[in-house]
């Protein structure tokens, strides 16, 4: 049945986690994320599945991979300061490949910040905050619909490469109210965790099959136990000081990602086919720079913008090529400047402007507006 | 049903435990690892099985050959 | 060849296992393998959580579904664990520092919870993996590499804080008393809701040597001519307690567990309540 709903960005993601089959939620509040929680706990026990607000941030994060690892699809929501406390663990679920999502609702830091201000001062945490050498994926809504539709795809990601994914919103979406049509029959793509086959290949948890990227699961409980550790570990599942398995964990861990940008990278391009000068945003800032591009373009001017929606892995491949045909490109976004970082080092021979914020108020078209004619 | 006193010297650490509580004297630590020097005297009450730490000594049930 | 409890609980590949010589953990984790097997809970189903620290090493070598995790937070993802699986028989082993320090946070909430998992605790009163540091159950005026004047922290009754918490059945055993320890461990199995067992454990190594209080057998002793009963203890005072070990049931009570009661709002809402 086809339901035209009005909900917030924080309410839509829990109800796209749970048509992707999201059956566990661990949280903690912490605003401007809570609401995220407030409606797991509300949703989750009228689809059979379980809430809990555990103790700490450290502990959401732990009990979320605790029932992903045993089978069932898991989900935690935090901000800022929560996500900080969060790494560690995310560090395990790469190393140990358990899928889950985690919703990271950014608001102005460091620090407790300004807790209820918009930010996306965490991209570089989301992708370089837990220690060591991992790959992640991090997806960056920019509507309430995306919140629904992209927590889906979310979790097929998440199954599909057996990683962390970070759903990368912000205070405004979070926050942001809109009508969208929710069709509960409707036939979305549902990606389930590859489970093992081959019997020979039963006893090893991380051994993976030729054509596969990641290793298969089998549901505990059943045939045969294992080992899952954080500690460097071969195809057995045990720990091992092997220089060589260790080189081979943690090259793969980052090539599985790597080797499938094609098929994890989502971008939205508009007016760029005839622009000279592009905006780079994404999430809640998108918003703003919609509207400033439609301004520019009544009246006349050639401007077009680039929105990672996946914004790790980065659309590297698909910004070099629009830059080899722009003259300008202007980055915009909720923080000092860090996905701007990202756009100097891939684009070569274009003139780079920057619109960034800090003082916790939302960019404005019009600031917008300026910062492109002054790249000009 | 007999029991069976067995030692697995390649697990023993030569922590010693065993030979201190043994309530029959029976076991020794030779070149840091379990020895039984008075086989004759173990009661297979199995302490030594409980209390070692390396699971390198145990009473086994074996069944007698008719 | 090892014993067939070994055999059967254990991954006979990975032992020996890495505890130095007169290390009381093996001891322990034998208790915990025969304490499984009194209970006659199939393998499968059973579902080892452990942190960091030389306690957390036995999730490696029994034969279990086994999770060596974090430190400090085995308590935490157990909870996921029996949450999204009440079929499994949920066990946590960690440490002293794992449980009560790092993880001290994990600990009483999940005893005010009341879920159904057990905790073992391989207390041994140090850390033991990094060196030899003071933890939060290093008595007082004792020695570690970082109390080299002498403790000034007061320790942490593991059991007494669990049962303050609220946890149902908790429990003290040692290493000396296997065959009372594993009784202890049975019962916690068996018990539905949040369980622990604190078990005074020994580590020559380090603890021993910085305080002096000689090797394995020494220490084995020690818990031997000093450990008196959960009723004994009741009728002697703080002072004649003082360097006593206890041995035995500390609480029990029949408490909701949480996963039911999750499991209780599920059906209500089924039936359109």
């Amino acid at each position: 049945m086809k339901n035209k709903v009005l909900m917030q960005g924080n309410e839509a993601v829990v109800e796209g986690a749970i048509k992707a089959g999201m059956r566990f939620f661990a949280g903690y509040p912490i605003t401007p994320s809570t609401e995220v929680a407030e409606h797991s706990a509300l949703r989750l026990p009228q689809v059979g599945g379980h809430f809990i607000q555990m103790e700490d941030e450290i502990a959401s994060m732990a009990a979320v991979i605790g029932a992903s690892a045993v089978g069932t699809k898991s989900m935690t929501a935090t901000s800022g300061p929560g996500f900080s406390l969060k790494q560690e663990n995310i560090g395990y679920a790469c190393i140990t490949e358990i899928p889950c999502l985690i919703v990271d609702v950014q608001r102005s830091g460091p620090s407790t910040g300004l807790p209820t201000s918009p930010s996306q001062g965490d991209v570089m945490q989301a992708r370089w905050g837990t220690h060591g050498d991992h790959s992640i994926i991090a997806i960056a809504p920019s509507s309430v619909a995306e919140c629904y539709h992209l927590a889906i795809r979310a979790f097929n990601l998440a199954e599909k490469y057996r990683t962390p994914v970070i759903f990368l919103m912000d205070e405004i979406v979070g926050h942001l109210r809109e009508g969208i049509e929710i069709d509960d029959e409707a036939e979305v793509e549902i990606i389930e965790r590859k489970m093992k086959q081959r019997p020979d290949t039963l006893h090893l948890p991380y051994h993976v099959c030729d054509g596969d990227d990641v290793p298969r699961f089998h549901l505990t409980g059943y045939d045969i136990r294992y080992n899952i550790t954080g500690l460097v570990h071969g195809a057995d599942g045990f720990p091992s000081n092997s220089n060589e398995v260790a080189d081979k964990l943690i090259t793969r861990l980052m090539k599985k990602i790597e080797n499938n940008v094609d098929d994890i990278v989502e971008v939205e391009e508009k007016y760029c086919e005839d622009a000279d000068t592009v905006i780079v945003c994404y999430g809640g800032t998108a918003r703003s720079v919609m509207s400033a591009v439609e301004e520019l373009r009544a009246k006349g001017e050639k401007v077009g913008y680039f929105r990672p929606i996946t914004v790790w892995p980065f659309p590297e491949k698909q910004l070099k090529k629009l830059s080899e045909r722009v003259k300008n490109i202007v980055v915009a976004e909720h923080n000092y400047g860090q996905i701007l970082l990202e756009v100097q080092r891939i684009v070569k021979d274009c003139k780079i402007g920057f619109v960034g914020k800090v003082d916790g108020t939302v960019i404005t078209p019009s600031e917008i507006i300026k910062a492109v004619e002054e790249v000009k | 049903m007999t029991k069976k006193l067995i030692v697995n010297p390649s697990w023993c650490k030569g922590c010693g435990i065993c030979v201190e509580f043994c309530p029959k004297k029976v076991l020794k630590v030779v070149k840091e690892k379990i020895t039984v020097v008075n086989y004759d005297d173990c009661i297979k009450c199995g302490l030594c099985e409980l209390r070692c730490p390396d699971y390198a000594i145990y009473i086994e049930e074996v069944r007698d050959e008719e | 060849m090892p014993s067939e409890l070994i055999l059967k609980y254990m991954r006979e590949e990975h032992l020996p296992h890495i505890w130095c010589p007169g290390c009381g953990h093996g001891i322990l984790m034998r208790n915990v393998a025969q304490a499984i097997k009194n209970l006659g809970i199939d393998q499968e189903k059973v579902c080892l959580v452990s942190g960091i620290g030389c306690a957390s090493r036995a999730a490696g070598y029994m034969d279990f579904q086994t999770m060596h995790t974090t430190h400090g937070r085995a308590i935490a993802y157990a909870t996921g664990v029996k949450m999204a699986r009440p079929d499994l028989e949920v066990i946590v082993i960690a440490g002293d520092g794992d449980c009560a320090a790092i993880g001290g946070n994990h600990l009483i909430h999940a005893a005010r919870r009341n879920i159904g998992i057990t905790v073992i605790v391989f207390n041994n009163d140090i850390y033991g993996m990094t060196g030899g540091q003071y933890s939060p159950t290093t008595p007082h005026g004792e020695f570690g590499t970082t109390a080299p004047y002498g403790n000034i922290d007061r320790p942490f009754d593991i059991a007494v804080l669990a049962a303050g918490a609220g946890a149902s059945y908790v429990a003290k055993g040692t290493t000396y008393h296997a065959q009372q320890t594993i009784k202890l461990i049975e019962n916690g199995i068996k018990h539905k809701g949040f369980s622990l067992i604190d078990c005074a454990g020994i580590c020559p190594t380090y603890y021993g040597r910085k305080n002096k209080k000689g090797g394995a057998v020494e220490m084995m002793r020690y818990q031997r001519d000093n450990t008196i009963t959960v009723e004994q203890a009741a009728k002697m005072t703080r002072e004649e307690k003082e360097g006593k070990l206890i041995l035995g049931k500390i609480a029990e009570n029949d408490f909701p567990e949480f996963s039911d009661e999750y499991q209780k709002i599920i059906d209500r809402l089924k039936e359109g309540k």
